[in-house]
């Protein structure tokens, strides 16, 4: 088959092209600028080279705001992902129950985020908070502004709370999907309630949950407002995870040239975990 | 392996019913002897799928009874049942590898691990996927797929019963011969009881010894293909099964006698009773001849199909379609034509009147 090439359709591509430039690669473009070069304001830059990558690499504060940020990650990806399918497997498929279940499970995701920082934050109050009182009268001796362990605990139920919806709504939407024949079959196969859902139900939701744990991954690694409203990063700099420990470097220091830097690495490593996933995702989709 | 007896069953999706057309089926009784090879035939909706999971488990009925063997089991579970069904389009456990698939429902039934292995590679063998059982089953082509489906059904010595709900709605329809045959060659080898579902007449017509034929939630006849075909119960079996189907025709009955467009009719049988709402004579386009005298129709058009020819006439009591062999001359304009008597049926509120 001969098609016609014509080079004039590169003009269709114009308009993507001018917004693709400025709202990302140009905001993009300055941060470069900003970690190759040290600045003194009024507009004066010195060359610096690759000096901010190296000093951020071998800091010791990135070190440690990375290992804080892939643990919280990794922890509200095991509690949120089961128990989202858990929730979603329990759900109702027809009746009155649906649209209130539905809207129930919404109901998080419609919150800004900042309130859902302020909300917590009152709530886990160890001296007038429902939460931090009720848990000081029940004996634990509980107090999220002063002990790094209670903060972590606060703020992981904080986000188990406000995201563990968008799996519950993403796994919903898989499993109605699924046709009724398949449940007919297995249950004349004599499947057990486990071997029905890992036979059938896990594989036929593996798309929205590949979609549900890239979100999530994305989310949950870039996450600042609630843990900002919250505790701020603290108590000293124990939840001070990637993009609060950015904004202290930039504000509150503003050491401009390691921040840019340290964006870029922030931003390669958000990118390059994605990509590796799904990747992965596809190959085996392909195998199949 | 069991006789299957239904008895005066009746179902309805909703809670309450008003009127006959809140029941999807309605007062069925079935004997389906052991070892049978079965059709449903009916057009979408008519409540052959609902009973199908009626007699699976899939369904309890509202009303009624459900056999095995005179034993009521109307309470139990597909389990309970041993049963076999396989449905509409293929339904494979994506992750699993064809022998797995095939292994799954002798895995849940707690055979032991050599028992599994020659059942399902005996059964491999008669549905020729023994080089694909290491595979992944999703990366089958769908015909391939509902093998697997029939597989998993036939993996069961077991089973009293296999149920097939149209299953070849999915298949190629140069494949759909080929695994008609291969169907009808395993109930043969296996001897077990099958029920197939379908709304293509072809496809029951092939298969099975003996036709349900459904309409609107009521079993309207059970037969041979050849009954059907020869001695329909019912205007609607009359027109639904043949290709076309049976001419129709409205008719007045009086004192004995059938009267057509102001001729008088022999049927296959004198009738007696008269009293019906609506009376109608019923003949296959296959058993109507041309002759010099007889009803009077002009004909309209002519369409050769190759081994036949199909003539569209009118008459004054309504058009007949008549089918000749495409060898026939066929007059123009406007001829008589004549019923066999043998095949003429009088029928009184749709039902044919003996």
């Amino acid at each position: 088959m001969n098609k016609t090439i014509n080079q004039k359709a590169w003009f269709f591509v114009i308009p993507v092209f001018v917004l693709v430039a400025f709202n990302a690669a140009i905001p993009l473009m300055t941060v470069v600028n900003y970690s190759f070069q040290e600045t003194f304001g009024n507009n004066v830059f010195a060359w610096e080279g690759t000096r901010w990558f190296k000093q951020i690499l071998l800091s010791e504060r990135f070190h440690a705001a990375l290992g804080r940020q892939i643990a919280f990650t990794f922890i509200i990806l095991l509690i949120q992902i089961p128990l989202g399918i858990g929730i979603a497997l329990t759900m109702p498929k027809k009746g009155w129950g649906v649209p209130v279940c539905l809207i129930l499970m919404s109901m998080p995701l419609l919150i800004p985020w900042n309130v859902v920082g302020a909300m917590w934050n009152i709530f886990a109050l160890p001296d007038i908070g429902f939460l931090g009182h009720s848990l000081n009268g029940l004996g634990f001796d509980y107090n999220f502004t002063q002990q790094p362990g209670d903060a972590w605990f606060t703020t992981i139920l904080m986000d188990v709370w406000h995201w563990t919806s968008l799996v519950v709504l993403l796994s919903y939407a898989g499993l109605n999907s699924i046709q009724p024949a398949y449940y007919q079959a297995a249950e004349i196969d004599g499947a057990s309630r486990w071997a029905t859902f890992r036979y059938i139900e896990l594989p036929k939701m593996k798309k929205v949950l590949t979609l549900a744990i890239l979100l999530r991954f994305m989310d949950s690694f870039m996450i600042y407002t609630e843990p900002f409203v919250l505790t701020g990063g603290g108590p000293g700099n124990t939840t001070a995870f990637l993009s609060i420990d950015l904004v202290k470097m930039a504000l509150g220091q503003f050491d401009l040239g390691p921040a840019a830097a340290m964006s870029l690495i922030y931003f390669f490593i958000v990118l390059l975990v994605c990509w590796v996933f799904y990747n992965l995702m596809m190959k085996n989709e392909a195998k199949s | 392996m069991a006789k299957i007896s239904l008895k005066d069953l009746s179902h309805s999706y909703l809670e309450k019913q008003n009127s006959k057309a809140d029941w999807a089926l309605r007062e069925v009784n079935i004997d389906w002897k052991d070892g049978g090879a079965y059709a449903l035939l009916g057009p979408s909706g008519c409540g052959k799928t609902t009973l199908l999971n009626i007699v699976s488990g899939l369904l309890k009925p509202t009303k009624g009874t459900v056999l095995f063997d005179d034993k009521d089991i109307t309470a139990f579970s597909p389990v309970e049942r041993d049963i076999a069904q396989i449905f509409q389009f293929p339904v494979i456990y994506d992750t699993m590898t064809v022998y797995d698939n095939l292994a799954f429902p002798l895995k849940n039934r707690k055979l032991s691990e050599s028992d599994i292995e020659s059942k399902v590679k005996e059964i491999a063998e008669m549905l020729e996927l023994t080089s694909t059982l290491n595979n992944r089953a999703s990366g089958l082509t769908a015909d391939g797929k509902q093998k697997i489906s029939l597989g998993r059904g036939l993996v069961r010595s077991d089973v009293n019963v296999i149920m097939f709900d149209e299953p070849l709605t999915v298949i190629d329809p140069h494949l759909k011969w080929v695994l008609r045959s291969k169907l009808k060659e395993l109930h043969q080898k296996i001897n077990r009881t099958m029920i197939y579902v379908t709304h293509d007449q072809t496809e029951a017509l092939t298969f099975a010894d003996q036709v349900v034929v459904m309409h609107e939630g009521q079993i309207v006849q059970t037969g041979t293909p050849v009954e059907l075909f020869e001695k329909p119960k019912h205007t609607f079996v009359g027109h639904f099964i043949g290709s076309p189907g049976m001419n129709i025709l409205p008719c007045e009955i009086s004192n004995g006698e059938i009267n057509f467009s102001g001729q008088k009719i022999q049927s296959h049988k004198t009738i007696k009773k008269s009293n019906f709402k609506k009376t109608q004579i019923g003949i296959r386009p296959e058993f109507i001849n041309f002759s010099n005298s007889g009803i009077p129709v002009k004909i309209k058009r002519v369409s050769n199909t190759g081994r036949h020819k199909i003539i569209d006439t009118e008459s004054s009591g309504g058009n007949i379609k008549i089918l000749s062999n495409s060898s026939k001359e066929i007059p123009s304009g406007s001829a008589h034509i004549t019923f066999n008597q043998k095949y003429t049926y009088v029928y009184g509120d749709n039902w044919i009147i003996e």
